[in-house]
Parts: C-alpha cells; structure tokens; sequence
C-alpha cells in the first residue's frame, strides 16, 4: 500500500471523523443545551386555544321586563393563514365560497382587506346568519375549503322591535385603536364591545368573559382525538336593570309617532333622577346594526331629509325653550328681590326698550298681574320687564346655570350635548371676533327671559331644571341604569349616581312658581288647561312655544306631577309643532296618563276613583 | 458445569470436514458490522412500531411488517452475496453499468409519477425505485472500469471517463427529479476517483468546476431567467441558511425537524413525541425518521443510532485497508463514502444544518429499495472482508 493511498484513506476517515463530531455536538446542542425552549415550541404548536364566546348581558326594564337578549347566529369566517399558500388556488377557493355563499369576489376581498387592516391575524367575517344549506354544503366539501369556518355567534334581538332604540346603542367588534384604552384593558382583538348608548356606558358589567377551550391540534390545525387539555367555561355578562318603565316608554314613543314629527321626550323621577322613559322620534330598528349595514342604509338614518332618526334628540336636539322656561326666570327675579310673587306689573301689550318693542306672543294685553297669574296666562310682557330688570345683574343667567340650563347633565348615555347659555360676556366675545354683528344688550335678556333668542337647550336639560325646582332644590345627575344584576338574580351593582348640587330655593318661591304651573294646567284660562283641565291627578305643567328661524315653531312641553309634592317630571318637545298646547301637551298628557295608571295606589290626592 | 464442558467439547474443531458455517465463510466475516447493520434495521423496526402504530387504520403494524420482510430480505441478499466473490463483478462491469443505466433510464420513461417526479416503479408488492439500488451498481461497475482502464490513456483522460460514466446517471436522476440521489451518485463517483489515486489537481479543477456550477444553477440562472433547479428545489436547499422565514414553505418543515429533535431532551418524550405524531414533521417513517428517533428517544436514543453508524462506518473503513486487492478497495471506498454522506446528509437535514435533499437515513428509513439496497451495500462489504480474510489465511497456511 503506497504512502499515497494511505494518506487518502486517512482523509476519509478523518472526514467521517469531523462529520460525527459534528453530528454529535449538534445533537447535544439541541438536545441537552436547548431542549427546554424546543419543548415549549413543541407545545405551542399543537397546543390551540380555542375562544367560547361569552353571552353578553340582557337589558331589562324596571319591572324585568326584557328589551335586548341575545340570539346565536352562524357566522361564515375565513381564516387567511390557513388558505392556500399559492396565489391560483386561493383565489380558485375564494371563487368557488364566492359562488356558493352569494357573496361577489370583488366584496370579499374588501372585507378581507379592511378587516385585515385592523387585525392581522383574525379570522375575517364575510356574512353573518349564514343559512343552514350552505353550512351544511361546506361541511360535506370541507376539503375544498380549507380555512374556511362557520362560527357560532352571539347576535343582539330586541323583542320590542324599535322600543327604546336611542337608549341601547350597538354592540360590535373593537377596533384597534379602541384596543389601546383603559377601559378596554385585557380585550383582545375580535371582541366585541358596546358602542353607544348603555351598550357603551355600561360594557364592562354586559361584556362578560370569554371561555376557553386548550386543544390538541394536529399540523393542518384539526383537533385531534381525544385531545382536549382544559377548558374555562365563558362567564356570561351581568344583566343590565334600566329604570326606564315600558309603558311610559311605549306612551311617550307612540304619543310623537302619532304626530309624525321630529321630537323627544323625557320622563323623570324627580326624587332620585331615574329616568323612566326617553325617547326620540322619528326612531330606528336598532336590529340594524347587528348585520353590516350598507351605506344607503346608514344615509337613511342620519339625513337631514329623513330627520335623522338615529339622532337622540332627547340628549342631542338643541332648542330655544320658549316659555318654559318662565319659571327660571321667576326663580331668579324672586331669589334676586327683584319682584315678590305679590308684586304687580302691568301689561300693556309690549314693551318698549331703546326703541324696540317687543309684544305679547298672542298679541293681547292681560292688564296688571303677579307671578303666579302671569305663568298661568304665560304673559310675555311680565316676563320682558324681568329679563329688563335684570339685565346687568347676571343673576338670570347665574339662576339658569345653577338649574343646569347650557351644560350637560351628565347622563349615563354618552353623546349628551351642552347647549347655549347665553351671557353678556359669551356674547361679547364673539363680537370682538366679528363672529356676531352686535355686542351684548338688553334685547338679548329680555329674550332669554321668555326662552327665545341664544339660548339653546335639550330636553333632558329641561327636565332636569323642572325636578330641581320640584323637588326643593336638589340637580339630579339622570340616569337610565338603575342596577345591575348577575344571572343569579343577585344585584351586583345599584346604580344611584349622587346629586349634581344642591340649590338653596325658599319654598314660598318654589311653591309660588308650582302655583302658577297648576293654575297654567288645570285652571280655566290657563295655558295648557285645554288638554290637563280635566285631568284626574293635580299637576304644575308649562307650555312653550318656540320661534326659529327658517321653520315653524317648536312646541315644548314641561309639566311635574303630582302637585304640589311632585314625582316625576315630563318634557315634550315637537319640532314644527306650533303651539305647546297643541302638540307637546297631549304627548305629555299620554305619558302621564300611563304614569298614573301603572300605578294606580301611587296617585296622590282625591283622585283615585278616577277613570285612569 | 456439565452444560459449560459440553460447549467446549463441541467448539474444539476435531472434525476435518469444515462445517456449515465454516464453508458459508461466516467465521471470516466482519461480526461488528453484521451486528451495527442488523442493530440498526432492528432499531428501525422499534421506532417504527413506536411511531406509526395508528397510522394505518385497522392495520397497525403496517409499517412493522413491510419493514421486516425488506430487512429479511435484505439480510438474505446480504449472505447471498458474500458467496459469490465480489471479484467477479469486475469481469461484469459492461452489464451492471448498462443494467442500472437502462433501469433508471427506463423508470424516467415509465416509471410511476408521485409528487411530480418520476423515480419508482409500481411493482405488486413495493415501488421500485432504481436509483437505490443503482447506486451500488454503479460503485461496482465504475470500480471495474477503474481498474481495467487504469493504464489507458493520458491521466486527463481518464479522469474525464470516470466523471462521465459517473455524472451521466447522476444527471438522469437529476432530471427525473431526485436531486439528492443524483447528489449520491456524484459523491461516489468522485470517492472512487479518489482512493483510486486520480490527481490532487484534477480534484481541485473538478471543485473548481462545480463551485462555477453551483454558482450559475443558484444565482446566475435565476437571475437571467432560466432558472435550472425547480422552484421547491431550490428552496429546500437554501432553507436551511434561513429556517424560520416562513412557515409554508420548505424551512418550516425543516424548523419543526428541529423543534422535534430538540424537544426530545435527554430521554425522548415517548407517545407524548407531538411534533412526529401529529404530523407537524413531514415524512417521518423515510426523510425524518432521525426527527422520530430524536423526539421519542432523546439524546439517549439518537446517539446510539449514531454510535451504530460510527460503527458501521468504522468497520467499512477498515474494510477499504484490508481489501485483497484495488478493486475491493475501490468498491468498499465507494460504498463507505455512500453510507457517510448519506448519514450525514440526512441526520444534518434533521438537524437544521444541512438543505433538504430527500435521501433516506441507511437502514432506519422505511423502504424496500433503500433497506435493501443498503443491505446489498454491506453484503459486498463483508465479500470485500471474507475473501480478505480467506485469502490472508491461505497466504498463512503456506
């Protein structure tokens, strides 16, 4: 054997040397160094954890009368990650779902794209309440649609159909940047949250917690044999107790549909600030919102041509009050020594100031009065010689303020607007940004005296001001939540948000200003006696008839019962609905009238062999 | 004690007649290599047993069962073949390089399609694929030519033969495609040229010339548009600089051989082994089954398969310096230089340090044209051995 070949076996056998060497070291490296952190990833591949939708909580009325429940729904999802890797089958299989569910190519990949955008990895939803046939068809065909997955999801019903719509708001998927607040600590993409109204305010006590399953999945993600290694059951969302009654809420709802006008309405108990009923009209099937909505569909609830019914104008809609809001000014003149509830003014018919004169709204003259006759009769001129007399003082505006008048109350429905309290200095200010044609002047109390001009309030504003002044003073902070209760039965949470403040009011001018409203409903000649004359429970109720601009004027009604220790509280505006007797009484009128009859031992007074 | 005295008596070779045995020539074969041969095939059949026991529906041994009879056989064919003396093949040089020649020539033509390529036969009881055993063949046969050429022509010439008659089938079976095969094919080639003395600087040239090869097919060709390698090809054999790129493609499968192999630990994870029981490593009865030894039996398990190919290749090292003559050396450098890149082609595969080829693991892959052919491999091997021996031993008794 030559020294040549010799070298050249050693060199063999010095190959297959470093090559075990290599082999071997690897093999510790990845066995004995490494193996722990291989054996987790070993675990996280065939471990799947598998989400159990919680149900959300239902939304009762007071009396466990239920308004939003839950219905199961399949939903057809896609799974990107698991679709063909290859560009020319995916797009055979997206055809081929296309064709079998309905739905056009072009429309699921804009879904894909847009949900995708918001969560990378989720299973992307192209239809809900998918029908059996086709749930059915894509199991027998399962092989041609990989990643491909019909879920089971919960769906909100509301089985008063449009009842109560602007209270509950919609529930739906959260988005990413709704991922990163505090409220929604711990919710992971594809949860779905509330996103107005007590679905929103509400959400963490409704949403309840997601389940979850740990499977064993094979590579191609199917769960194997035998392979569940634990579960968490979903704990179900608390239910949600309202304060709202069905009845006042059907009342109020039913009494603006029969106008076929924009409006609203707001009742109130002004003992505790629960809201008993609120409503807005034109109204909406919140149903809407539990399928992706299109796009004329959405135009149809928030175009001004329709009257935007998805609008809340209870909490939203901003209006002069026109006189109803006499009693705040009342309030203010009599807290200021301007006027005692004896004193005499005489009506002319107008008043007079720098040249303008500005005349009863019916035109008449109802001679010498003081305040209690001149709320019954609802006299301008009166009320103009207040708003004269304290111009400069700032103590009409420092009243309306105290009462709530321009900010919001603080509801538990968010959105809530703030409105317009008009001031010497708000006024000037714009002036000196050109935004207005004219400083501050005396005109511009005396119209806010009798609710005309700047002012702008909602209706819940107003009630709240009414139960203030009915309830001796205190500013309730309203709310729809009264308390939430587990599936149990058990209260989990009472809902009694404090007071806002306590106003110091003398009661010889509260029950000054409440004479007067009594008088304005239910004696002769007074303003709203037309439709409260002949009603079986004493009230203090005040019309309003608004003027502005560009359309008819809008009637407002605000009345508190029973007299003289009030309960609740009613306010009823209708836009375009001309005198407040005319529209916003007789709305008002139903509401009460549902009340009373609910609750027949409730009625104060001698009333309680009446036909309600 | 009477039983330890009769042993004895009976072991004392009284007898002038040669027994059984004797005239087999099995007392002039290599015992540790029979031993790490059948320990390996054995080891096969357990981790098989282990790891496919539902795979089959209705028919768990599926897997145990085919696997036995290929090792019996193979184990036959093994004795079979240290009757005859491997010399002979030399004088068949011309038919062996033919028959395989035309073997794979024809399974290209009419071979049974699976996964896009062509590489086996559909024969009623197992698919043939020709290439296995081919390579042995072509050991054998260009060995021979080797040999009986050794004095025609310039060096340059010669060396320029060997390539052809080795890089002839190795393109074919490139073509079918089976790209580690032909890899196979051109590693014994040049490990015969090598122990058969061809020139230091031809090798350099031949190295030359493939890193220019390697060069063109991966970057070049690709790059203007005439891409030579399929799409797959070329990812599995690139994967491995890049594992976890994506977990479609080919560096996925080859990331969870890791993690299986990792996972295993020191002691293996048994019937809780996931990553090779739900399917998360692809082939794991043939490419992957080091991933299946790994994960079930750890370290433990995975070093004595190794420690057994150590053996194994030991022996057939020893076997190329003890040859009789140039042509059991050639013939015995072929088939170790086959039994080491193959070894550690696909356990560095498993291992995350070597591209995916798709060549079986000698003896531990389940299939009848590897088991065998590796079988055959080391039946010429312990030929090489015995007639080294006998031959040794009749020098001794002049």
């Amino acid at each position: 054997m030559s020294s040549g070949f010799a070298l050249r076996v050693a060199i063999l056998g010095g190959v297959a040397l470093v090559m075990f060497a290599v082999i071997f070291f690897r093999l510790w490296y990845l066995q004995v160094l490494s193996g722990d952190k291989y054996l987790v990833e070993a675990n996280n591949n065939r471990i799947r954890e598998i989400r159990v939708t919680a149900p959300r909580g239902q939304i009762l009325d007071r009396n466990g009368h239920v308004l939003v429940e839950n219905r199961t729904s399949l939903a057809l999802q896609l799974n990107p990650q698991k679709l063909p890797g290859n560009a020319g089958e995916r797009r055979a299989e997206l055809t081929r779902l296309g064709h079998a569910a309905g739905i056009p190519l072009r429309r699921m990949r804009r879904d894909m794209h847009d949900q995708l955008k918001v969560l990378a990895s989720a299973p992307v939803t192209l239809q809900r309440d998918v029908n059996y046939d086709l749930v059915y068809y894509l199991q027998e065909h399962q092989a041609n649609f990989p990643g491909v997955a019909v879920q089971r999801i919960f769906v909100r019903r509301y089985p008063d159909g449009t009842l109560g719509a602007h209270l509950f708001g919609n529930v739906g998927e959260i988005d990413s940047k709704e991922l990163k607040e505090p409220r929604y600590k711990g919710l992971k993409p594809g949860d779905q949250i509330g996103q107005d109204g007590v679905e929103y305010t509400y959400d963490r006590y409704l949403r309840g917690r997601d389940g979850q399953t740990r499977v064993q999945v094979d590579s191609l993600g199917r769960p194997t044999p035998g392979g569940q290694l634990s579960a968490v059951p979903p704990r179900p969302g608390d239910n949600l107790q309202l304060s709202i009654d069905s009845g006042v809420q059907a009342a109020g709802e039913s009494g603006l549909a029969s106008l076929g006008l924009p409006g609203a309405f707001v009742a109130m108990d002004v003992r505790n600030g629960q809201v008993l009923g609120l409503g807005s009209n034109p109204t909406f099937d919140p149903s809407v919102f539990t399928k992706p909505i299109t796009q004329s569909q959405y135009k149809q609830l928030t175009s001004n041509t329709t009257d935007a019914p998805l609008t809340d104008r209870a909490i939203r809609g901003l209006y002069p009050t026109g006189s109803t809001f006499k009693p705040i000014t009342a309030m203010a003149a009599l807290t200021g020594g301007v006027i005692t509830s004896a004193t005499p003014i005489t009506d002319t018919g107008g008043l007079t100031v720098g040249g303008i004169t500005f005349h009863n709204a019916g035109g008449g003259a109802y001679g010498t009065l003081s305040l209690p006759s001149a709320l019954q009769v609802s006299d301008d001129v009166f009320f103009y010689t207040l708003g004269l007399r304290m111009n400069g003082t700032l103590q009409l505006q420092k009243w309306a303020h105290r009462l709530g008048i321009g900010t919001p109350t603080g509801i538990d429905l968010p959105g809530e607007s703030a409105g317009l309290l008009p001031t010497p200095a708000w006024r000037n200010r714009l002036y000196r940004k050109h935004l207005t044609d004219r400083p501050w002047s005396v005109g511009d109390n005396i119209n806010l005296a009798v609710g005309q001009g700047d002012v702008q309030v909602d209706p819940l504003q107003l009630a709240d001001a009414y139960a203030a002044i009915g309830n001796g003073g205190t500013l309730l902070r309203p709310h729809v939540g009264m308390q939430v209760v587990d599936t149990a039965g058990r209260v989990v949470q009472e809902l009694n948000p404090s007071p806002r403040r306590h106003i110091p009011i003398n009661p010889g001018y509260r029950s000054a200003i409440l004479d007067g409203l009594h008088r304005a409903a239910q004696s002769p000649g007074g303003t709203s006696y037309a439709v409260f004359g002949g009603f079986p429970v004493p009230v203090a109720g005040k019309t309003g008839t608004a003027q502005r601009t560009g359309q008819a004027d809008q009637s407002w009604y605000s009345v508190l019962a029973p007299y003289p220790n009030p309960r609740v509280v009613v306010t009823v505006t209708v836009e375009r609905g001309g005198f407040g007797v005319d529209s916003a009484a007789p709305v008002a009128e139903q509401i009460l009238s549902q009340y009373f009859h609910a609750k027949p031992h409730a009625v104060g007074g001698a009333n309680g062999g009446s036909q309600y | 004690m009477h039983a330890t005295a009769t042993r004895r008596s009976r072991s004392v070779p009284f007898s002038t007649r040669p027994g059984i045995g004797e005239r087999l020539g099995i007392p002039y074969m290599d015992p540790l290599l029979l031993l790490a041969t059948v320990a390996l095939a054995g080891f096969s059949i357990f981790t098989l047993a282990e790891a496919t026991l539902h795979d089959v529906p209705g028919s768990p041994y599926y897997y145990v069962e085919r696997q036995s009879i290929y090792a019996g056989l193979g184990l036959l064919g093994l004795f079979l073949l240290t009757q005859i003396d491997y010399s002979r093949f030399r004088e068949l040089r011309v038919g062996i390089y033919t028959l395989m020649f035309a073997s794979i020539g024809l399974v290209f033509l009419f071979g049974a399609a699976a996964r896009g390529s062509r590489r086996a036969f559909n024969l009623p009881f197992f698919n043939f694929q020709p290439a296995e055993l081919g390579k042995v063949l072509l050991i054998i046969a260009l060995a021979g030519f080797v040999i009986d050429g050794a004095r025609r022509g310039s060096p340059r010439q010669r060396t320029a033969r060997y390539l052809l008659l080795g890089f002839a089938p190795a393109a074919l079976i490139f073509l079918q495609p089976d790209l580690g095969t032909s890899l196979v094919f051109g590693v014994v080639t040049l490990a015969v040229m090598f122990l058969a003395g061809v020139r230091w600087s031809h090798f350099l040239a031949i190295a030359a010339g493939i890193a220019v090869m390697v060069t063109a097919v991966l970057v070049v060709a690709p790059a203007v548009g005439t891409p030579v390698l399929k799409g797959y090809q070329e990812q599995r054999l690139t994967s491995f600089l890049h594992p976890s790129r994506d977990p479609r493609d080919a560096g996925y499968q080859q990331k969870q051989a890791t993690i299986a192999i990792g996972s295993g630990e020191k002691t293996g994870r048994g019937d809780q082994a996931t990553q090779t029981r739900l399917d998360f490593v692809p082939e794991r009865t043939t490419d992957f089954i080091f991933a299946v030894v790994g994960e079930r039996f750890g370290f433990l398990g995975a070093a004595f398969v190794l420690s057994l190919f150590a053996l194994l290749i030991w022996r057939a090292l020893r076997i190329v310096t003890l040859s009789k003559n140039l042509y059991g050396t050639l013939v015995a450098g072929g088939i170790t230089a086959m039994l080491m890149f193959q070894v550690f082609v696909n356990v560095g595969m498993s291992l995350g340090i070597m591209p995916i080829t798709g060549i079986p693991l000698p003896l531990m892959s389940y299939g009848g044209s590897s088991v065998l052919a590796t079988f055959l491999a080391i039946g010429v091997l312990e030929s090489v051995h015995m007639h080294a021996r006998l031959s040794q031993k009749s020098r001794d008794s002049y």
